[in-house]
Formats: structure tokens, C-alpha cells, sequence
């Protein structure tokens, strides 16, 4: 079976964010980025299945060529080929846009099952995967902590949790799944896979590659307007809660959490 | 400028390795060290454990800018008994192997060694023979197709837990230095004693133990390169053990560094931060000069090792700045953490303990200026 994994590039969650001067975009400098966490279990479980139903892994990226590092990471966690949209049409896309890129890049595509993240931990939006299902019209089922493919390769089961009980799906293939922290614990790009990664094949496409028209692309074609960025407030001093013995130490948290921080 | 793509994956993955397998389980292993079989097993699987070693042995036959950054990336572990433990596996215990070894000794002791599969240690030094290497009394006598193994070894890394011991003795009672065997000694042989893991200042995440051969019996096909040249062989080995002591040594200086700069931004003394005291900016200031210095020594080092040139002289320097800047940025940054530092639950007090060693093991400082004076004729 062949799958395709879509792969964005995030900041490293350890980075410090600082909102640029236009005060709708954050200072890009020193930032390490890496692949998205969450298309990382979408590369993992797309290896698992490859190696148990045989076929290819094919990771989809979209942005500038710094991309080439994240899809390269992918090569050399075990996947077959790369192919990276980039066009400087695209800089400022919205979810939507990046979507119609990637859908175009995947459709004439043989394909059977598409991965990506239930979410890119930069904007926290969650559009893409769906609407990429949409613009395919395959089936989509989102934050996705298990799957199973039969053995026959043509039907899938996937579980999603909802409240601490889990939904269970079965549908026919090809479908998109958005992967979930749990799907798996993802591999290591071994150091041999990462010598080989090289020598996969890696491809480039512009919009213009793809069909597409660039007017439908980039910051003037937002559907989705970004106003202003703030950052989340500072957090406030903790408190130690104050008692000589447990019984009033509890007494006086419980007292707390009703009072202040009216939780109880 | 001198990273490739490659490179800097490999960075990336050790990184992460570093900080998802190794950092939050160094203080568990400060108290009760670190289980080498599990650690070298997962390192194995990703090819850490032979970065520099032929291929056909199941190493990734890659030049030493690969082997620099993997020990590099090492650097950040916090903790320095685990990346030594590692070191004496790739760098100390089998180069001599990789480089002088029979076909029969790569196939059953290296191979399993890069997979990390077999955890190995280094025997040189004794309770009477540390510096003076050549002073060594183990003895290994030729009986048969087998030598006959006597005496004890000291501060034995990994020795508790090790599968076999890269060990050093004498073959001969001649004078000179043509008259010693390296073997690689399995430690399931009967005569194997481990007397005891011995309770040390630092490096406590690594496991050092006292070793005992009682009429060892091991086969004489288990003797490194040719007979009688055991000490030249250890000579060279020394070589790696040294120059692994190097790129960590800058790494961790630099996040002792850091990692003060954090505390005395915000610790007030005197009504200001501390940072703002011209005193202190100016000490780390000196620090993070001499670590760019040693930094460089290392790239140059990498290069003449890839030329192939001997490396000897810049090795022996570079691990006598090492040593001496590591337990000077260690004990300089305790200071600046004032009566904190001093206590076991700040890191740099660990830190601190951890770096008194590299002054002292795989040649200790004088040693290493007795290399260089030679060099220099003085
Ligand atoms: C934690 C730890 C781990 C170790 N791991 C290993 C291991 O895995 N395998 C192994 O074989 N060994 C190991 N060692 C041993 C280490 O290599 C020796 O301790 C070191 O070589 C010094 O030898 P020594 O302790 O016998 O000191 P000595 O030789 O007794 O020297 C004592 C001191 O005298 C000074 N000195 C020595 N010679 C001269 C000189 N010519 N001129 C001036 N001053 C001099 C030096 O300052 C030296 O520190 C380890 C040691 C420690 C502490
Ligand atoms: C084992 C132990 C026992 C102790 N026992 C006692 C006790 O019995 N009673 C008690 O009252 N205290 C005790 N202390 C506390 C001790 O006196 C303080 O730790 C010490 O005075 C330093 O203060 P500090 O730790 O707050 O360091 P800080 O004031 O935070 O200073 C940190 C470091 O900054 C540097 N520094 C500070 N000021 C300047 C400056 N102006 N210019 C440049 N550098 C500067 C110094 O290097 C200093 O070490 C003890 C401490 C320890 C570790």
C-alpha cells in the first residue's frame, strides 16, 4: 500500500517566540525548526504500515527550501521519496491555500491512506488535513490514535478518544488521517538511514508545476485575516500554601481554590 | 563552515536521543548507574557505537567530523559519568581493535561491540602502575595456544558491568617497552573477580571497579596485533581515549556557563543582579575565550587526523587545556552560585565534582606536558 505523509515545519517548541514589529508575525531569526510533532507519528505509523503491508512512503512538505531539512529527517526515519511545494507565491498563505497546494501536489498520486498532524503546534488551526480530505473527496477521520489496516489492504480501522471512551471507525480506503500524540512512539532517523536520505529522490514543485494559479496563493488571497498577535499573559507568582499540619494545609487549599482562584 | 547536511542530522538525532533517552534518567543513574546494555543496545540500533569503524564490521566507515559531532552532542548529557562510559566503549576500549585487531577478534568482539550488543572496558592502570603505564605487573604467561593471566587492575570503568576487558600485561620481564600483550579478555572466563565497584567523588553515574585475574586461561588468538607490542599499541589507543575527553569538554563548559548566566541574571545581590557586577561578565568572558580556543584546537586536531598526520602532540595539548579549563569553568561558576552551588541539588555542584577527573585519568596533566615537552626537545 502507498502512503503519503504531509509534513510541516514548526518552530521547535523550545524556542522563545518574539512578535515582530508589525505585530502580526513573530521574528523568525533564531529560530530552529523542525518537523511538526504531531506529522512525525504520521511518518511512524505510515513506516509501521509499510513494513507490514509492503508499498511506499511518500512525505509531502510545503514552504521554503529549509523544508528539505524536515522531509530529509523523514528519508532517513525510512520513507521513499520527497516532494516539496515551494513558490514564493505562496509566502503568507492561509490554511486553505496550503491546502489546495498539497491537494494538488498528492491527487494524480497513487495513494491509499494520507497522514498528516492533527494540528501544526505554530498556528494550532487543524485545517489543513481536513480540507485537504475535502478537496480529494476521500473520507477524513481526525485525531487518530490507532490504526489498523486490513489485511487485504483495502479497508481501515481507526480510533479516535472522545470524554475517556474511544470511537471506533472502519472505512473503505483511500481516507486522511489527522495523527494524534499516542498513535505511536516515533523512531529515530538512524545514522545510516540519514546517509542514505541523500541519495533518495526529492522533488520540487512550484505552483506553477502543479496547475495552479498564484493569485489564488500568498497574503492577499487570505480567507483567514491575522489582526494582531499578543502574547499569553505573564504568569502570575505561585503560592505556598501555608498550615502546620496537613489537615490545614488542605484545609486552607480548599479554601483557596474556592475563594481565588473560584474553581471549587 | 565545517558542517554539512548530514552532519547536522546527525547532531539533531543525538540531540534528541540525548535529551528523550539519556537526561531525564541521569539523576536515577547518579545514584545507581547506568544500565550500559540497555543504553548501548538503542545507540547500536541507530549506528552511534561505531560512527569512524569499517562498514564491513558493521560501523558506518564515516571521517571524523561525524565522530566530533556525535561527541559533541554528548557534551550536553548531564551527567559525565554516562558520556564517559560511552567514550570507553568507542574510544578507548576497541580502536586497538579496529586498528591492530584479527579478522577473528573484529568478527567476534568488535562487530557485537558497534551493535551494542557486548558492553566493553579498558584495563591499564593498577594499584601500583597509573602514570608510569610501563610499571604495570600483570602478567600474562604464553602456555600452549593460551596465555595464563595474573594480577589486578584499578579504576576500571564499566568494569562491573563490561563483557570483556581490553586489558593490558606484561608478556616478558625484559626492560623496554617491547615486552607487553593488549588481549581482549571475555569476563565470563573463570578467574574473572570483580572485587568490588568502588564509591568515587564524581563520575557517579559510571560504574569503576577493581579487577582481579586469577590464573586467567584465555586464548592466545585473543591477543591484539602482533606479540611483545602491546604497549605501543595501548600507546595509540590512548590517542582516541584522548581526544575523546575534547569536544564534550567544550560543550559541557559552555552549558556550565550558560546555565550561570541564567541563575545570576536573576539572583539579586546588593540591590542588582548579579550579571551586572563588570567582575563576573569579564570571568565568563575569559571562559567562553579559552573554550573558543580549545573549540578550534579540536577542529585542527579532526584535520590532521583525517590527513592521516599524528595527532600526538595536539591530542596532548588539548587534553591538558581540557582538564584544566573544565574544573576551572566548573568551580568558577560554583562560585558565582554562591552557598547554592555548593548543594547537591544544583546541577553545577555535580558538575562541578564530575570534572575534577579529566585532570587526572587517561594521563593525568603532567603527563600529558611530559608528552609535550618531548615534542617540544625541552
Ligand atoms: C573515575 C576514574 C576512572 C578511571 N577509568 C579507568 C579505566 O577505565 N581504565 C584504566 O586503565 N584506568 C582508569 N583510570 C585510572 C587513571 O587513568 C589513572 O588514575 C591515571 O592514569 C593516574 O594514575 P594514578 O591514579 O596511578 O596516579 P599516579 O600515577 O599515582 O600519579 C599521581 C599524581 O602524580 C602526578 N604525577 C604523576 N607522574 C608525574 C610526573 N612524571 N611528574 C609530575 N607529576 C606526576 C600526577 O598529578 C598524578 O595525578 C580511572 C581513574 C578514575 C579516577
Ligand atoms: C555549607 C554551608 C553552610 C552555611 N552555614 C551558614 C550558617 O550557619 N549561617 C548563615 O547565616 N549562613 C550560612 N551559610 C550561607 C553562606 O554564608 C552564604 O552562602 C554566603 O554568604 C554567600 O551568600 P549566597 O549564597 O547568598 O551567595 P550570593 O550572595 O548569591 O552570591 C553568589 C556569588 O556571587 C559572587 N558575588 C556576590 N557579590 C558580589 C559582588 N559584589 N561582586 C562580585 N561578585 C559577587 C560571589 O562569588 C558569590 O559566591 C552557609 C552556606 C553553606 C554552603
Amino acid at each position: 500500500m502507498n502512503i503519503i505523509v504531509c509534513l510541516k515545519q514548526v518552530p521547535d517548541t523550545e524556542s522563545q517566540i518574539k512578535i515582530g514589529p508589525d505585530g502580526k508575525s513573530i521574528v523568525t531569526d533564531d529560530i530552529k525548526w523542525v518537523m511538526n510533532p504531531y506529522d512525525e507519528f504520521g511518518v511512524e505509523e505510515a513506516l509501521r504500515l509499510k513494513e507490514k503491508h509492503g508499498g511506499e512512503v511518500t512525505v509531502v512538505g510545503l514552504g521554503p527550501k529549509r523544508v528539505t531539512e524536515s522531509i530529509r529527517t523523514a528519508l532517513a526515519m525510512g520513507a521513499d521519496k520527497g516532494i516539496l511545494v515551494s513558490d514564493e507565491a505562496l509566502d503568507g498563505s492561509d490554511s486553505l491555500a496550503n491546502a489546495k497546494a498539497i491537494a494538488a501536489a498528492v491527487k494524480d498520486l497513487d495513494y491509499d491512506l494520507i497522514f498528516t498532524g492533527q494540528r501544526g503546534v505554530d498556528d494550532d488551526l487543524g485545517l489543513v488535513g481536513a480540507t485537504i480530505a475535502e478537496l480529494l473527496g476521500i473520507p477524513q477521520f481526525s485525531i487518530i490514535v490507532k490504526v489498523e489496516v486490513a489485511e487485504d489492504g483495502k479497508s481501515v480501522k481507526v480510533e479516535r478518544p472522545i470524554e475517556g471512551e474511544a470511537l471506533i471507525i472502519e472505512s473503505n480506503l483511500p481516507a486522511l488521517i489527522t495523527a494524534q500524540k499516542g498513535l505511536n512512539e516515533p523512531r529515530y532517523a538512524s545514522l545510516p538511514g540519514i546517509m542514505k536520505a541523500k541519495k533518495k529522490p526529492l522533488e520540487e514543485k512550484t505552483l506553477a508545476d502543479l496547475g495552479l494559479d498564484s493569485a489564488e496563493f500568498g497574503e492577499g488571497a487570505r480567507k483567514l485575516k491575522i489582526l494582531e498577535l499578543t502574547p499569553p499573559p505573564e504568569r502570575a507568582a505561585g503560592k505556598i500554601v501555608e498550615g502546620e499540619t496537613p489537615q490545614e494545609k488542605a484545609a486552607e487549599l480548599a479554601k483557596l481554590l474556592h475563594d481565588e482562584a473560584k474553581v471549587l | 563552515m565545517y558542517f554539512n547536511e548530514e552532519h547536522n542530522a546527525l547532531r539533531d538525532m543525538v540531540r534528541k536521543f540525548v535529551d528523550k533517552e539519556i537526561n531525564p534518567k541521569v539523576d536515577e543513574w547518579e545514584e545507581d548507574t547506568v544500565p550500559l546494555h540497555e543504553l548501548f543496545k538503542k545507540m547500536g540500533d541507530l549506528g552511534l557505537l561505531g560512527i569512524t569503524y569499517d562498514q564491513k564490521y558493521g560501523g558506518q566507515g564515516l571521517d571524523y567530523w561525524f565522530d566530533l559531532v556525535f561527541l559533541e552532542e554528548l557534551g550536553h548529557i548531564k551527567a559525565d559519568g554516562v558520556p564517559m562510559a560511552i567514550g570507553v566503549h568507542t574510544h578507548m576500549a576497541t580502536p586497538a581493535i579496529h586498528e591492530y585487531g584479527s579478522e577473528y577478534l573484529k568478527e567476534t568482539y568488535l562487530k557485537p561491540s558497534i551493535a551494542g550488543d557486548i558492553v566493553s572496558a579498558i584495563g591499564v592502570t593498577e594499584p601500583e602502575a597509573g602514570s608510569d603505564v610501563a610499571g604495570l605487573k600483570t602478567k600474562a604467561v604464553k602456555d600452549g595456544d593460551s596465555y595464563i593471566i595474573n594480577g589486578s587492575k584499578l579504576f576500571i570503568t564499566n568494569g562491573c558491568q563490561a563483557d570483556f576487558v581490553t586489558l593490558l600485561a606484561r608478556t616478558d620481564d625484559k626492560p623496554g617497552f617491547h615486552s607487553f600483550g593488549l588481549f581482549v579478555v571475555p569476563t565470563n572466563l573463570p578467574g574473572f573477580v570483580i572485587s568490588k565497584k568502588l564509591d568515587k567523588l564524581g563520575m557517579r553515574s559510571s560504574d569503576t571497579a577493581e579487577l582481579f585475574f586469577d590464573d586467567l586461561r584465555v586464548p592466545a588468538e585473543n591477543l591484539i596485533g602482533e606479540p611483545g607490542e602491546g604497549f605501543i599499541i595501548q600507546m595509540k589507543q590512548f590517542q582516541h581515549e584522548r581526544f575523546y575527553a575534547l569536544p564534550g569538554t567544550y560543550i559541557k563548559a559552555r552549558d556550565t556557563i550558560n546555565m550561570t548566566i541564567d541563575y545570576i541574571r536573576q539572583r539579586m545581590v546588593f540591590g542588582k543582579p548579579l550579571i551586572k557586577n563588570q567582575v563576573l561578565r569579564h570571568r565568563l568572558v575569559d571562559w567562553i575565550t579559552e573554550i573558543e580556543c580549545l573549540k578550534h584546537l579540536t577542529h585542527h586536531i579532526v584535520r590532521m587526523k583525517i590527513e592521516g598526520l599524528d595527532a600526538t602532540r595536539e591530542i596532548s595539548m588539548g587534553k591538558l587545556i581540557a582538564g584544566q579549563l573544565s574544573f576551572k569553568v566548573s568551580n568558577g561558576c560554583l562560585q558565582m552560585f554562591g552557598g547554592m552551588g555548593y548543594m547537591n541539588e544544583s546541577l553545577i555542584s555535580r558538575y562541578f565534582r564530575d570534572s575534577r577527573l579529566l585532570s587526572i585519568g587517561g594521563g593525568a596533566d603532567e603527563i600529558m606536558k611530559e608528552v609535550i615537552a618531548r615534542f617540544e626537545g625541552i
